[in-house]
């Protein structure tokens, strides 16, 4: 089942056209990577399906129904979670209560406090961030504000989870994990849709990998169509395809 | 060219950085690894003037620096290109790169360290007259290496500078790197993307829990079972 469409789907910054004519879906319970040499408008395409940017032209269904439109919270609410580049996290707040920013405002059907801290303390856990729950989120390491990140949009308990780099700046032992959570929020039931320039990681967790360069599609396929496709190579890979640690 | 001595650095009262002590010698590339949350940027915004030691030392080309202001760190000669870029959003590229350009020595070469930085990264070209907040990601990391080479640095400081950057342009950052070398300048360098850092460096610490646990030739790193596992992922 198709849970996320967009079909056409443009957006210009000034006169330029960032996203153009874009066309995508994903499917329940896949794992798809969304990559692209820098600039290419990863970003902006995460932007238009959580409505942090209304796009020009074009539609974005999510099972079904158009969310192109909606305001950002109602996407959420819908349940469209998502996570950030540059991470969004209250620094001044401790961990917990950023993620019970999630669970409080950000599920479809809304909870009572209590729920929503039980909700939050499970995610916490989950993404092994737990022992620093009274940690202001500014002291955090980037990699673990990231996992905040996670954990604070698996609060809102989506459907569909969209990953804006969460491998960057890891390690390979670190990478390996990241790559663990990655797959087990999609055997929680979670469909992803995730950006990352670590070829090793998108090629392995992947199911399909969407291509995007100056804006337009220019591949789409199983992670081994992806490397054997010439155009992907010469803009995105470079000569040796696996120089990603 | 810069040695650090037992240094210890604090956040309040927790302590960061515990007798930290590294040197890197005159046209080096010297590496620092470790996992997230080891001190690696905690070192590297102390050598660059925005943290300052409890106590130990920084000596810069004999100077001690420790405890200088910014202005006189980067006047000294030292860039240093934070993680993430962090460019100022609402100037032009050309601007950013023009900020760089203050220290007296750069400021008359600039147009044609300009130059040299659009040949290394063409996309900052096109992007001249942008503000920075339109950048995407990676360019914003470009945009920093450029900002840090427009002051005509003796010393860089990267804060992985591979951070977000596609796999094409990974490969020429790190030919970047090591042809800074030629042209004469010393780099320290914070990398996640281990192997790659340790090929082109000549030697590299570790760095776990804020202390120094091991250095040596990255040759022999490599090669090291510790380091195979803990950080290749071997």
């Amino acid at each position: 089942m198709r849970i996320l469409e967009g079909e056409g789907v443009t957006k210009y910054f000034g006169g330029l056209a960032a996203i153009s004519n874009v066309g995508f879906h994903v499917d329940q319970g896949e794992i798809v990577g969304l990559i692209g040499p820098n600039g290419a408008g990863k970003t902006t395409l995460f932007n238009l399906i959580s409505a942090a940017l209304v796009l020009n032209s074009g539609v974005i269904k999510f099972k079904g129904e158009k969310i192109s439109g909606l305001k950002p919270h109602q996407v959420c609410r819908a349940g469209v979670a998502r996570t950030f580049q540059s991470v969004k996290i209250f620094g001044n707040i401790p961990v917990l209560g950023n993620v019970l920013l999630g669970s409080l405002f950000g599920t479809s059907t809304g909870m009572s406090s209590a729920d929503a801290a039980r909700e939050a303390m499970e995610s916490l856990e989950f993404v092994g961030l737990s022992t620093m729950r009274a940690t202001p989120a500014k002291d955090l390491t980037l990699a673990n504000q990231k996992r905040l990140e996670v954990a604070r949009a698996l609060a809102t308990q989506p459907d569909l989870l969209l990953i804006d780099e969460l491998i960057a700046g890891l390690n390979p032992t670190e990478t390996a994990q990241a790559m663990e959570l990655v797959t087990r929020i999609r055997d929680r039931g979670i469909t992803i849709l995730m950006i990352e320039h670590v070829m090793k990681a998108i090629m392995s967790i992947c199911d399909r990998i969407i291509v995007l360069h100056h804006g337009e599609k220019i591949a789409e396929g199983t992670p081994q169509e992806i490397t054997a496709s010439k155009t992907v190579v010469e803009v995105y890979l470079g000569d040796q395809a696996y120089a990603g640690s | 060219m810069l040695e650090v001595s037992n240094i210890d650095v604090f956040y309040g009262k927790i302590q960061a950085l515990w007798g930290v002590s590294l040197r890197v010698d005159q046209e080096e590339i010297v590496a620092l690894i470790g996992a997230n949350g080891a001190g690696k940027t905690t070192l590297l915004n102390t050598i660059g003037g925005s943290l300052r030691p409890a106590s130990g030392n920084v000596m810069f080309l004999g100077k001690k620096i420790a405890g200088l202001a910014l202005p006189a760190i980067v006047e000294s000669g030292i860039a240093h290109i934070p993680e993430g870029g962090k460019p100022f959003p609402d100037m032009s590229v050309r601007e950013n790169l023009e900020m760089g350009a203050y220290p007296y020595r750069a400021w008359t070469r600039k147009e044609e360290t300009l130059k040299q930085v659009y040949h290394i990264f063409p996309r900052l070209r096109e992007r001249e007259r942008q503000l920075a907040r339109t950048l995407s990601g990676g360019e914003k990391q470009m945009l920093a290496m450029g900002r840090g080479l427009m002051s005509k640095p003796r010393l860089c400081l990267f804060d992985e500078p591979s951070y977000g950057l596609a796999p094409i342009i990974l490969l020429e950052l790190f030919r970047v790197i090591k042809s800074l070398r030629e042209q004469g300048l010393t780099v320290f360098l914070i990398e996640q993307n281990v192997r790659h850092s340790l090929e082109i460096a000549d030697r590299a610490y570790v760095m776990e829990n804020g202390r120094i646990t091991s250095e040596g030739k990255s040759k022999e790193l490599l090669q090291n079972d510790h380091i195979k596992k803990a950080y290749l992922g071997l």
